[in-house]
């Protein structure tokens, strides 16, 4: 028998949640229910981070603080995790080392993005090391200022985020972690009845067979794509099954040719796998979102949602992955690819679930770059994601892979400039105009508020030159102005 | 930082104090209007409009879907305003509701007053509304074409003829180049609360830099006397502009929503809404010819300025007059025409935005410099130290003589500590070396004329109350929106006393304490507010001198107020203590204070007078990287000198600089507002509308205030004005955006358009190209 509410963790108690309410964001719990409007709401969609609360939870026995957009957080995500929000860091009169970092260094102004920037510092502070300068940019991506001009929070992070975390969260570690465990203890959840309900399984089992029983329910992950249909397309969500509690789902494995990813593992479970095969993997993962939607969002999410613009599938098509989906008892395999039929259609049967992606590493001979053009470098949607494999035997390529995003109506590769890639000699850059060619022949991109289609066009020839560029090492210079590779001169 | 080195008191003006409420900020314990605890049977009001058409009649509106949603009390439209339906600043033209037909895609039909704000949200997208729609006109070009008619009369003026001189030019440049506007993105949306009073009151709690106008719009639009409505604001989470004007609306839908239903209302916009449903910074075409001789120097300048105002006038007089203002930043112009044409579009009222149409008129000033570089083969720089202000070459196109003209030493000042001339090589070298990526450098100088051009509008109120303890109770008509505008006043108001500024509690600004208040807006805060207290404070010391100087019998010469404490003769008595004997022998210690602006005129007819009491001046270099295949664009440093006088506190002057700094360069950069055919604004939310974020400020980002002997004419404590100036320092990235650019082929002058986007990068790359 489930239990039938939701338990977190909140200023050292378990609440639990018993509400049938499977739409309810965290920032709504937070400002109508609990009445804590420390918590602001800016964009309600993920983007400018006022929202942002801490979450703790239980990774290989340790306990963690990621940061989290609270407006598009659905409770359910909550399940055996710990909330933190603004409201609970000041002490007393004493104020928490970000926030006193923050009034002294003049991090605020207006004051209404403050909240969400001392709730990423927090997670910062918690991360128990010094960060760099680009690491700090890197964990405020996700949160908008619009006056500051961010200098004195970064010396704020600076300042505060030593690295040596000692306050009241760190002193509770033991009782926090034995709490959550306790929660964990209590295995499934069920909300509801069989016409509404938030489903929070634990076993892997139990998922499948929900979502085989319920083929109408949304299975959500990190919500952030899902808390949008509720916050800005007001769309009416009666079944939620949550696969965040599923551990196994969550696990990121190494198999003999490369690696195997849960499908619920998050982009940033995933992050520092995904970048040993190849630190341009690593550069479009550092892109993705912010660190808040890195902290909820998942690879397995970014696929099923089967949007044209997600930044992984290109990659991890390049790469060769393979997808497998799972119903009640079956599985299936199908390379990545094959899996977007069209737009807004996917190779998933109602009640089947994208269970776990397999992705190769490189070979020898392998060469693998990744681009992302996008207006602002973090926390934006490219208007052209370019992932691109070859194989050479020194000089002449072998193989290609060329993979788009924001070129079609789904994820694509590059048929004919795969093709004509056959063509390429590396050390003779003319013989490279008729793969760079053939991309008009593979796509007719559309233009919209991200970039017109001439625009997509050219600068997806641009990248495929750019590739094959530094591969070559043909030009003089520096390739890239964003990332670390293409540095050096 | 040039903090003041002498030992100060907590309290002086100068000191680098906190913002005041930078510790409820970081505690989330600041509460902005949604923060506050309901009253009960609070009703929620979300606006509705036609999802199709932005232009046309309105044929129908079938409500009955939104009528019979669960948790709907009442749906307005424009039948239910007693009064005048409109939420303009002065010149008419913005229903609060419409009525009868639609002019932009976005404009709010009813609105939805329900129990919660989610079944007013989800109520409100029920209706059926149908318009006889017709193409709209959308961008300056749709204007020109179809020859709408504009939403104000041109204007322009200049100085000699010059067509004439154009013609005799030796060198001579045509252009003609686009400019983007801006939304605000101030994180807190817009959100207003009204609560019915006894009678016919009510008490609006509204997030605007301007609570007389919203008093005034609720009042007219539901037909009571001013002194009925009660506006009040104690901070805003952001306003730059875009609460002046267009809070109102809000402000005036919450106060019908509580007049129609007796219940206290609250409107408070979702981002995507708030972005669709105000106005933003206007775009521009802009035309130029110049003429020049060979070392570069101006001799003729003709230019027109074409500004999509959107579909009414709101402040776009203002706007555009201060385009011409600034049309010549901080360079003479011998010969000039200047025209500005405000054209209607079928797209939202645009409206202020810090800078207030200053930054596209220097925008045009700057490109001009580097264009006739590029033409002359020099440095631009060179080409703006030739055409600077200087003796005998120091009026303005609109007569104003330029006294206080210092943008020479800030250049040379900035030049030198930037290390420009090295650098210049270095980018030089670099571009040599480097085939895919290009650098660019940049300096570019700001001055900004300071004061209401509306002349009537500089003058400012305020408020001060002594109490018994010696605690202190500061009013004024200026409000907070983060500028740190009630820290500074409450400095001055301490320094008259000699108190600690922490004895000084600063109060939400209301039309019921000032009144007939000017927006806080032109950069006109601290200059306005602070005088006025000042002056309201000294009126009850002086009581107080007064006072002591009768009861201690000694001259008035000998008493001082320092450090808490009153020094009479050779006694010492707290503040408090004072107060406190004060009251007992009957001295009032209250008193308001008034400030008029000295000086300023302006004859807008002929064209002539002096606009501005003074100029702010500052200078950003700025290095950049381009990526020449992708049009991608990294800022690689960033050096800034800016004057703010004697500064009334560095800290806050600093943020305001920096903050402004990355404001202006997310205008000309990643920041693109997006509509399509039919007027659908397709920008409205964060993730399509891109604000700089913490990656995008150089890492290498220095910024200096200029060491000022103070301002030259009277202001607060010598200070100069700080809220809009640096934005305009933004305009160095794009000029070295464009100089990077520029280097692909010497001699030809690169088409970029702002904001200079990869895409908008890339095609003037391209444009490069044989």
């Amino acid at each position: 028998m489930p239990a039938n509410a939701i338990r977190f963790l909140r200023r050292g108690q378990i609440v639990e949640y018993g509400d049938v309410a499977p739409m309810r964001t965290v920032l709504d719990y937070l400002r109508l229910e609990e009445k804590s409007r420390g918590t602001k709401e800016g964009c309600n969609e993920g983007d400018c981070g006022a929202c942002t609360v801490a979450i703790g939870s239980i990774r290989d026995g340790r306990l963690v603080y990621e940061p989290a957009n609270a407006c598009i957080l659905l409770m359910g995500h909550l399940h055996g995790k710990e909330l933190v929000t603004v409201d609970d860091l000041a002490h007393g009169g004493t104020l928490h080392p970000v926030q006193q970092a923050m009034v002294e260094l003049h991090g605020s102004q207006c004051g209404f993005c403050t909240p969400g920037f001392v709730m990423s510092l927090f997670t910062l502070y918690h991360q128990g090391r010094k960060p760099s300068r680009a690491e700090i940019n890197d964990h405020l991506a996700g949160n908008l200022c619009r006056c500051t001009g961010y200098r004195p929070i970064i010396d704020a992070a600076e300042k505060s985020c030593t690295g040596k975390p000692l306050d009241r969260w760190v002193l509770a570690t033991s009782d926090t972690l034995e709490k959550l465990g306790r929660i964990a203890m209590g295995g499934d959840v069920f909300v509801g009845n069989s016409d509404g309900f938030i489903a929070v399984p634990r076993k892997p089992d139990t998922l499948a067979r929900l979502a085989d029983d319920h083929p109408d329910a949304v299975i959500v992950a990190g919500a952030t794509d899902v808390g949008l249909w509720i916050t800005k397309q007001m769309r009416d969500i009666s079944k939620v099954i949550h696969v965040g509690s599923v551990t196994e789902l969550h696990e990121i494995s190494a198999t003999p040719e490369g690696l195997s990813i849960g499908a619920a593992a998050t982009y940033a479970e995933a992050e520092e796998a995904l970048a040993a095969i190849d630190p341009d993997v690593g550069e479009v993962l550092r892109r993705i979102g912010s660190k808040q939607v890195r902290s909820s969002g998942t690879i397995g999410g970014n696929i099923a949602n089967g949007s044209p613009i997600g930044d992984t599938p290109p990659v991890l098509i390049a790469l060769g992955a393979t997808i497998t989906l799972r119903q009640r008892d079956d599985e299936r395999v199908l390379p990545l690819e094959d899996f977007f039929i069209a737009y807004g259609k996917q190779d998933r049967l109602p009640g089947e679930l994208v269970w776990r992606i397999d992705v190769p590493r490189l070979k020898g001979n392998e060469h693998f770059r990744a681009y992302k053009i996008s207006k602002r470098f973090d926390q934006d949607i490219s208007a052209v994601m370019g992932a691109f494999k070859f194989a050479t035997d020194g000089r002449y390529v072998t193989e290609a892979c060329i993979a788009f995003g924001g070129m079609a109506a789904t994820p694509k590769c590059a048929s004919h400039a795969e093709a004509a890639a056959m063509a390429i000699d590396l050390d003779r850059p003319e013989s490279w105009s008729e793969a760079i060619a053939a991309i008009g022949q593979d796509f007719a991109p559309i233009s919209d508020m991200r970039a017109t289609a001439s625009y997509r066009l050219d600068v997806a020839k641009a990248l495929l030159r750019k590739a094959l560029t530094e591969i070559a090492g043909t030009v003089r210079g520096e390739t890239r102005v964003v990332g670390t590779r293409g540095k050096a001169a | 930082m040039a903090a003041k080195a002498q030992k100060q008191f907590a309290g002086d003006v100068g000191q680098a104090l906190a913002h005041d409420s930078a510790v409820l900020h970081v505690r989330g314990a600041a509460p902005y209007i949604d923060d506050l605890r309901e009253p009960e049977d609070l009703v929620h009001v979300a606006p509705g409009y036609a999802r199709e058409g932005a232009k046309g009649r309105i044929r129908s509106v079938d409500l009955s879907a939104v009528k019979t949603f669960p948790g709907v009390v009442a749906v307005l439209t424009a039948s239910d305003i007693p009064g005048l339906n409109d939420a303009s600043p002065s010149i008419g033209g913005d229903p609060i509701l419409a009525d009868g037909e639609i002019i932009f895609h976005g404009q709010v039909v009813f609105a939805v007053v329900a129990e919660t704000r989610e079944a007013a949200r989800r109520a409100a997208r029920l209706a059926k509304i149908e318009v006889a729609a017709a193409p709209p006109a959308v961008t300056v070009d749709d204007a020109l074409a179809m020859q709408t008619e504009d939403v104000l009369p041109s204007y322009g003026y200049g100085r000699g003829d010059a067509a004439k001189a154009l013609k005799v030019a030796k060198y001579k440049l045509k252009e003609s180049f686009f400019i983007g506007g801006q939304e605000h993105f101030y994180l807190e949306g817009q959100v207003a609360a009204a609560y019915p009073e006894e009678g016919d009151c009510l008490l609006v709690l509204s997030s605007t830099q301007h609570p007389t106008e919203v008093q005034h719009i609720i009042a007219k639009m539901l037909k009571v006397a001013n002194a009925k409505i009660t506006c009040e604001c104690r901070r805003m989470g952001g306003g730059f502009g875009g609460k002046e004007s267009q809070a109102a609306q809000w402000a005036a839908l919450a106060a019908l929503a509580a007049h129609v239903t007796g219940r206290p209302a609250k409107c408070r916009l979702d981002r995507d809404d708030d972005m669709i449903m105000t106005g933003k910074r206007h775009d521009f075409r802009v035309n130029y010819e110049a003429g020049f001789d060979r070392t570069g120097r101006l001799k003729a300048v003709d230019v027109e300025f074409l500004s999509r105002c959107g579909c009414s006038a709101d402040l776009s007089l203002g706007v555009n007059d201060r385009t011409l203002f600034h049309a010549d930043n901080a360079y003479f112009y011998p010969v000039v025409n200047i025209a500005s044409r405000r054209l209607f579009t079928n797209t939202v009222s645009n409206t202020a935005f810090r800078g207030f149409g200053g930054p596209q008129g220097m925008l045009f000033a700057e490109r001009m410099m580097e264009a006739i570089a590029i033409e002359r083969k020099m440095d631009a720089l060179d080409v703006r130290k030739r055409n600077l202000y200087a003796k005998g070459r120091d009026v303005t196109p609109y007569g104003m003589k330029v006294e206080d003209n210092i943008a020479s030493e800030v250049i040379r000042t900035l030049e030198a500590s930037s290390d420009y001339r090295k650098r210049r090589k270095a980018v030089e070298l670099f571009n040599a070396r480097n085939t895919i990526l290009k650098k660019g450098l940049a300096l570019t100088p700001v001055k900004f004329g300071i004061s209401f051009t509306l002349t009537h509008l500089n003058q400012a109120g305020a408020l001060v109350h002594v109490y018994t303890d010696g605690s202190v109770h500061l009013n004024h008509g200026g409000t907070e929106m983060g500028q740190g505008l009630y820290i500074k006043v409450a400095q001055v108001v301490a320094q008259e006393f000699g108190i600690g500024a922490d004895m000084v509690r600063i109060t939400a600004t209301t039309t019921g304490k000032v009144p007939n208040t000017s927006p806080t807006a032109a950069s006109s805060g601290s200059d306005l507010n602070g005088m006025a207290a000042k002056q309201a404070a000294a009126t009850i010391k002086q009581r107080m001198v007064d006072f002591a100087a009768k009861e201690w019998k000694k001259p008035k010469s000998r008493i001082r107020f320092e450090g808490g404490n009153v020094i009479i003769g050779n006694e010492s008595i707290t503040f408090a203590e004072l107060a406190k004997k004060c009251h007992l022998a009957r001295v009032s210690l209250s008193s308001t204070g008034f400030y008029a602006t000295p000086k300023v005129h302006w004859d807008r007819a002929n064209a002539k007078g002096r606009p501005f009491l003074y100029f702010a001046y500052g200078a950003a270099c700025a290095e950049v990287t381009i990526d020449t295949w992708t049009g991608e664009m990294k800022v690689d440093r960033v050096d800034i000198l800016h004057d703010v006088g004697s500064s009334l506190n560095p800290a806050i002057d600093l943020g305001q600089i920096e903050g402004a700094f990355v404001q202006g360069m997310g205008w000309l950069t990643t920041e693109e507002l997006v509509f399509d055919k039919e007027g659908r604004f397709l920008t409205h939310a964060p993730s399509t509308y891109k604000i700089p974020c913490a990656s995008d400020v150089p890492e290498d980002f220095y910024v200096v205030l200029y060491e000022s002997k103070g301002n030259r004419e009277n202001t607060i404590y010598r200070s100069k004005a700080v809220g809009e100036p640096p934005l305009m320092l933004g305009i160095s990235v794009w000029a070295a955006i464009f100089n990077a650019v520029a280097s692909l082929k010497p001699g030809r002058i690169p088409k970029l358009d702002a904001p200079a986007t990869p895409e908008a990068i890339l095609k003037a790359v391209q444009g490069m190209q044989p």
